[in-house]
Order: C-alpha cells, then sequence, then structure tokens
C-alpha cells in the first residue's frame, strides 16, 4: 500500500468509531452466518459419520473414510422396513389428512353452521395436548376398542393417530391462506356462469393451493418423525424412528446416517426446485408485461 | 339525456299506439322485496321497475341498503320476502349462475391466479365458446374498454382504472341482459373517476345493456343516470329523472342528498290558479305548483335552490308573480364563478344565495355583509317537501 493510498483508503475515525462502522456493516452477515452455523452443525456430524467406518458398534469417533454404508444402506437388518413403514404411514397419513383437513378448513372459512365453534376447538385440541398425553390416551382408546382396525396394535393403528394430529395442522394452514382471499372472487365466479364445483375447481382451489401445499409438507415430516404417539401406538411394528432409538444404547450404524442424509437432501431439492420453478414462472410474467408495455409505448 | 329519457315518457302512451321494437319492457322488477339480517333490517318493502336499455342507479348514503340491494338482483343474497323478477321470469331463488345479470365488485374481484386474457374469458369458457371465436370476442371486448394487448398480464400488474375496465369487459362478454355495478368507481381518485364515467356512458350506450348502478355519489348519479332511485333506510324516497329529482324533490331527504336546498316551514293556505299558497313564519305568503302539494297535509316545507333566487335592493320592485323575502347579508363568499351569500330571512331563516358573478363582479359591486336586500324567485322554480321520509316510497312509479 502506497503511502497515499494509505491516507486515501484509510477510514478517517478513531478505532472504536471504525469499530462501529464494520459492526453496522457486518453485523447482520455475522449474525446470519453463526444462526445457519448453528442450524446446519448437526445434519453436517451425520452426514459427515455416513462416511465412518466405526471399529466397533458406535458410530461416534471418526476412524476412517468408507462409502460401505452408502454403497449398502440397507444393509442393517430392520432398517429397511423401518424405513418402508415410515414411508407408507408418512404418505397415506399426508394424503388423507390433507384431504380431510382442508374440507374442514373450507367449512369452517366458508359456512356458517352449528357447532362451527365447537368444532374450531376440537380442531385446536390435539395440538395443545403434550404428546406424551395423546399417545397415551390413544393406546387407552385403542385397547378398550379391542377391535380392528383399533386393535391390536399395527401400522393401522400408528396411521390413524398420525391422521388424527395432522388434521389440525393442515386446518390451521389452509384456514390462514383462505382468510387472505376474499369470499367475492368465489362469487365473482357464479356470476360468470360457474357452479359451485367449477367455482371450487377453477377459482378456490387454485387459489388455496399453495395452502394446501404447504400443510401437505408439514404433516408428511411431522408423521415421518413423529416417536411418542407412535411409539403408544405401533405394537409390533417398527417405524425408522424406532429403529434409530432402539439402536442407539447399543450404538447407532452408518446406515442410518445415510438414510438421515438422504431425506435431508430430498427435502432440500424439494424446496430449491419449488423456489426455482415459482421465480422462472415470475420471471415469465415480468418478461411478457414488460414486452407489452414496451408495444404500448411504441 | 334528453334521448336517453324519452322512452319512458313515451311509456306513459296506450301500448297499442307503438311499434313493437319501441315498447319498453321491464328489465329487473322488484316486488315488495324485504332483506332483513337477524333483527336488522336493510331492504325495506322495496318495488321497482328497470327499463330495458336503461341506465338505472340506486344512490343513496352509507348503510342504506344499496348494495343488499343490488346482491339479491345478482343472486347473492335471498330476500327474506318478495320476488325479483328479470326479463319477466321470476328468478328470486335462482343461484347467480343460472341468472342473465352479470356484475362488477366494487374490488374488482379479478382472479389474481389468471392473466387478463383468461380473466376475460371466464364467462365464455363456462359457456363452452370454443377456440377461435373466443379469442375473437375477448379481443374485440379488450378493445371496447381500450385494453388490447394486455391479454398475458395478471391483474396485479394493471393499475386500478385498468382494473376496472377488465372487470367491466369480463361482465358485458357474457352479453347479460342486466349489468349490476357497485360503486364500479369509487377506488378510483377524483380525475380517473370523472373520465371513467365518461367512458362507461359511451359503453353503455354502445352496447345498449340495462346498467344498475349504485353509489353514494349524487354527482356522478346525476351525470350518468336515465333514472336514480334514492334511498334512505331500506326504501327509496323518491325515483325519477335527475333533473325532476333536483328541480323537484319532494322529501326533505331527497332535496338535501341532492344538491344545497333552503327548506321553509309553512302552512298551506288556498290555492289560485295551478298555484297554491303557502304562508312562511314571517307571515310572507310564496306560491308554489298546486300539483306538488300532498292532499290532506297542512303542515309543509317550501324549498328553492340557491341559484334560482335573486338579490335586488330593498326599494327595487321584483318580476311581477315571483315569490319574495326581505332579508339581511350576513356573509359573503367569492368563489370566482358565483358569490355565495348567506341572507337572514326576517322570519330567521338562513338562506343561501348563488349569484353568477356576471353584472357584479368587483368587490365594489358585490353584495355586503349587513346590506338589506330583497330576495324573488319563480313559483315554479319553488317546491314542496314533506318531512316523514318514505311516505312517495312506497308506491311503484
Ligand atoms: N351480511 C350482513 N349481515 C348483517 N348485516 C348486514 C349484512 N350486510 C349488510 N348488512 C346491513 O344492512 C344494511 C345495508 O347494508 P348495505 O351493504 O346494503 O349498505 P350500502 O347502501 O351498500 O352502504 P355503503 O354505501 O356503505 O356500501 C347496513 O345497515 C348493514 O349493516
Ligand atoms: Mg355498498
Amino acid at each position: 500500500m502506497t503511502a497515499s493510498g494509505m491516507t486515501m483508503a484509510r477510514p478517517k475515525g478513531t478505532f472504536s468509531e471504525r469499530f462501529v462502522r464494520f459492526w453496522n456493516r457486518y453485523l447482520l452477515f455475522i449474525f446470519t452466518g453463526l444462526a445457519i452455523l448453528y442450524l446446519m452443525a448437526p445434519v453436517i456430524v451425520i452426514a459427515l459419520f455416513s462416511f465412518n467406518d466405526p471399529a466397533g458398534k458406535s458410530n461416534f469417533v471418526w476412524q476412517g473414510f468408507t462409502l460401505d454404508a452408502w454403497l449398502d444402506p440397507f444393509g442393517v437388518a430392520g432398517l429397511q422396513s423401518a424405513v418402508a413403514v415410515s414411508l407408507g404411514i408418512a404418505f397415506a397419513s399426508t394424503i388423507i389428512s390433507t384431504i380431510l383437513g382442508t374440507l374442514i378448513a373450507l367449512a369452517i372459512a366458508r359456512h356458517v353452521f352449528r357447532g362451527r365453534s365447537a368444532t374450531n376447538l376440537f380442531i385446536f385440541l390435539p395440538m395443545a395436548t403434550p404428546e406424551i398425553v395423546l399417545g397415551a390416551s390413544l393406546l387407552t382408546l385403542f385397547v378398550a376398542i379391542g377391535a380392528p382396525p383399533f386393535f391390536p396394535l399395527s401400522a393401522g393403528t400408528i396411521l390413524i393417530a398420525h391422521i388424527m394430529f395432522s388434521i389440525s395442522f393442515v386446518v390451521v394452514t389452509v384456514r390462514a391462506r383462505l382468510a387472505g382471499f376474499p369470499t367475492h372472487l368465489e362469487e365473482a365466479a357464479m356470476d360468470l356462469g360457474a357452479n359451485e364445483i367449477t367455482t371450487f375447481r377453477k377459482v378456490t382451489f387454485p387459489l388455496i393451493l399453495p395452502g394446501v401445499m404447504a400443510a401437505a409438507l408439514l404433516v408428511f415430516s411431522l408423521s415421518i418423525d413423529d416417536f411418542v404417539i407412535t411409539n403408544f401406538t405401533a405394537g409390533g411394528t417398527v417405524t425408522f424412528p424406532m429403529f434409530i432409538y432402539a439402536k442407539a444404547r447399543i450404538g447407532i450404524p452408518p446406515e442410518v446416517n445415510v438414510i438421515g442424509t438422504i431425506i435431508f437432501l430430498t427435502a432440500v431439492g424439494l424446496v430449491a426446485l419449488s423456489t426455482v420453478l415459482s421465480r422462472r414462472r415470475t420471471m415469465r410474467d415480468e418478461r411478457l408485461a414488460r414486452m407489452q408495455i414496451a408495444e404500448d409505448h411504441k | 339525456m334528453l334521448a336517453a329519457s324519452e322512452p319512458f315518457v313515451t311509456s306513459s302512451r296506450p301500448c297499442s299506439l307503438q311499434s313493437e321494437a319501441n315498447v319498453p319492457t321491464v328489465d329487473v322488477k322488484l316486488v315488495d322485496v324485504v332483506k332483513r339480517f337477524g333483527d336488522a333490517v336493510a331492504v325495506d318493502h322495496i318495488n321497482l321497475e328497470v327499463m330495458d336499455g336503461e341506465f338505472f342507479s340506486l344512490l343513496g348514503p352509507s348503510g342504506c341498503g344499496k348494495t343488499t340491494t343490488l346482491r339479491m338482483i345478482g343472486g347473492f343474497e335471498e330476500p327474506t320476502s318478495g320476488l325479483i323478477e328479470l326479463q319477466g321470469q321470476d328468478v328470486t331463488w335462482l343461484p347467480p349462475y343460472r341468472r342473465n345479470v352479470n356484475t362488477v365488485f366494487q374490488n374488482y374481484a379479478l382472479f389474481p391466479h389468471l392473466t387478463i386474457y383468461e380473466n376475460v374469458a371466464f364467462g365464455l369458457r363456462r359457456q363452452g365458446v370454443s377456440d377461435p371465436e373466443l379469442k375473437s370476442r375477448v379481443h374485440e371486448m379488450l378493445a371496447l374498454v381500450e385494453l388490447s394487448g394486455f391479454d398475458a398480464r395478471k391483474p396485479t400488474q394493471i393499475s386500478g382504472g385498468q382494473a376496472q375496465r377488465v372487470a367491466l369487459a369480463r361482465a358485458l362478454i357474457n352479453k347479460p341482459a342486466v349489468l349490476l355495478l357497485d360503486e364500479p368507481l369509487g377506488a378510483l381518485d377524483l380525475k380517473l373517476r370523472k373520465q371513467m364515467q365518461v367512458e362507461l356512458k359511451r359503453i353503455q350506450q354502445e352496447v345498449g345493456i340495462t346498467f344498475v348502478y349504485v353509489t353514494h355519489d349524487q354527482e356522478e348519479a346525476m351525470t350518468m343516470s336515465d333514472r336514480i332511485a334514492v334511498m334512505n333506510r331500506g326504501r327509496y324516497e323518491q325515483l325519477g329523472e335527475p333533473e325532476v329529482l333536483y328541480e323537484r324533490p319532494t322529501t326533505r331527504f331527497v332535496a338535501g342528498f341532492l344538491g344545497i336546498s333552503n327548506l321553509l316551514p309553512g302552512t298551506v293556505g288556498a290555492a289560485d290558479g295551478s298555484y297554491a299558497a303557502v304562508r312562511l313564519a314571517d307571515d310572507t305568503t310564496v306560491r308554489a305548483p298546486k300539483s306538488l302539494f300532498v292532499a290532506d297535509r297542512s303542515g309543509v316545507s317550501v324549498g328553492v335552490r340557491p341559484e334560482k333566487i335573486r338579490m335586488h335592493e330593498q326599494s327595487a320592485e321584483p318580476p311581477a308573480g315571483h315569490n319574495q323575502l326581505s332579508g339581511t347579508v350576513r356573509d359573503a363568499s367569492y368563489i370566482g364563478v358565483s358569490t355565495q351569500y348567506i341572507v337572514e330571512a326576517r322570519g330567521g331563516a338562513q338562506i343561501m344565495v348563488y349569484e353568477q358573478n356576471v353584472e357584479r363582479a368587483t368587490k365594489a359591486e358585490l353584495w355586503a355583509p349587513g346590506e338589506s336586500v330583497r330576495l324573488s324567485w319563480s313559483p315554479d322554480h319553488t317546491f314542496v317537501v314533506t318531512d316523514d321520509e318514505g311516505a312517495a316510497a312506497a308506491a311503484p312509479r
């Protein structure tokens, strides 16, 4: 640095003033970086240890690099079926609870009927109740009924339990979306000759679709990692979280890390995809609009 | 204005004298329509007939039931009792999509997820109109509202005035028998509103569709409408052409809602010729057309618009047969085109007078506060109002 460069480039002021300026400028970056690090650290550790070659049973100390776990992720007995059960329950409960929850949200938001406020209250209850209480009471209920499909406990009872708590989250998410757009739009559709069903297909549903998708993603992830309620209602069935819990005492094999990493990457991939798609759509809209504005001014 | 109101004048002639095409048919008919929300009465026994091709306005203050009336015609609200007919067909219980009417909503209600083109095409698609025809009709309609080339934009990418025109195009493309408009210009600024008023009127005349137009802006209603129903508290107090409503209001409310008026309470006296006399509080007698008096009512108010009154020196002799009042100028405000005076009559009434600045224009020539003046106006410019609202409203026109 030359002498003149120093005097020119050097920010004026005392050390403390310069520190404050630096602080103000980079504060946001520093905190964002720290927050991301904090959130990502466990994920990074999981991904890292999926390449570990543990000497004994426990996968806590780095021993050496290997691709063994990635080449045969289901090499551990019971893991494959646990993942399959979890995915099956997650998909089924997501589909069923999203449909039911969306219908309930529509009913609550669009119609005045007897028992509407009671419905509102009951919808909130599963979210407000501690999971452990919910799980224990479901177990009691299923045992008390003592007949299929509620008893004996199985994947079916897990599904029933998951649908039950998922519905609440779907209703709340979809209703928030419904509250955001005026009933006028539905009236306008009917005014233009659309009957109730067409109005739903062409106006209501496209508008609440983002809310429905968000709800589906939310309840899918709630279902796939639920442990407490599942544990009470599973009977002999083993889900992915239960499998990990059972293994935790004797040491989690790196194959579990592989599955965890895959789930994480899939989620990130989906979010990235939807962001790219929606950005591309906005850009296309804007380009068209700009072209037309240019034409207007010709 | 004259041309537009002509059919309604001729309609009083016997039908047999007219050719088929000239007979104005009733497009919208409300028979004794009532709408209650719980205990509140929003619309209270309304009877209306809107003629084919007419620009009809519902005018009234906030909460008087204009929107509710319109929504019942559109099918978004069911009347508590009464009957609604469209072109002779009872539609009281039909859903909106079975009625040959379309609505322009106050907030436009454009579909945010569809392009302008698809918004306008929405109604035709429901009718199953297929592509070559659909495309040409949408473009034709966009041209009518001067939005050619906006096809691909989304409702968020256009201005308020443009959104308003899209809403209009989206409704008109279905060629409804009646178009309902609920304060369609309410969200626009004053300049754009004036422009759109002219635009709307042009389009209405071009397409020849009956418009039922809701507004609380009296000037807007007066400039655009063939006929206006002035509503108050769930019923209309007077229904007629804008000039009639302005020149001959029949209730205190109508007189006050459409412009400024001077109302002087008095008692009805003897009639002479086509005029009847009313004795005012200060013992002067004024005359008003006899036809304006409601029988068996002795306590009335006579009214006169401020621009109809002329001011004279106290000593001057006003035109023969004119109504006269003496008073003192209390206030004068010069506003360029005219000067607005407040004159205190001998009986204590404050009378508003507008004088065009033609003969008197400089400050020295204007009347000054404190001067004694004589006011005069023609008995033909005098109207008579009754004080209880709704007296004239019950009967159809
Ligand atoms: N859905 C409803 N439930 C209860 N009361 C209502 C409802 N809709 C309207 N009202 C009442 O009915 C009356 C008439 O309402 P309306 O909307 O027809 O008035 P408006 O003349 O259109 O007024 P504005 O000029 O403010 O739009 C009001 O007193 C209003 O509070
Ligand atoms: Mg209204």
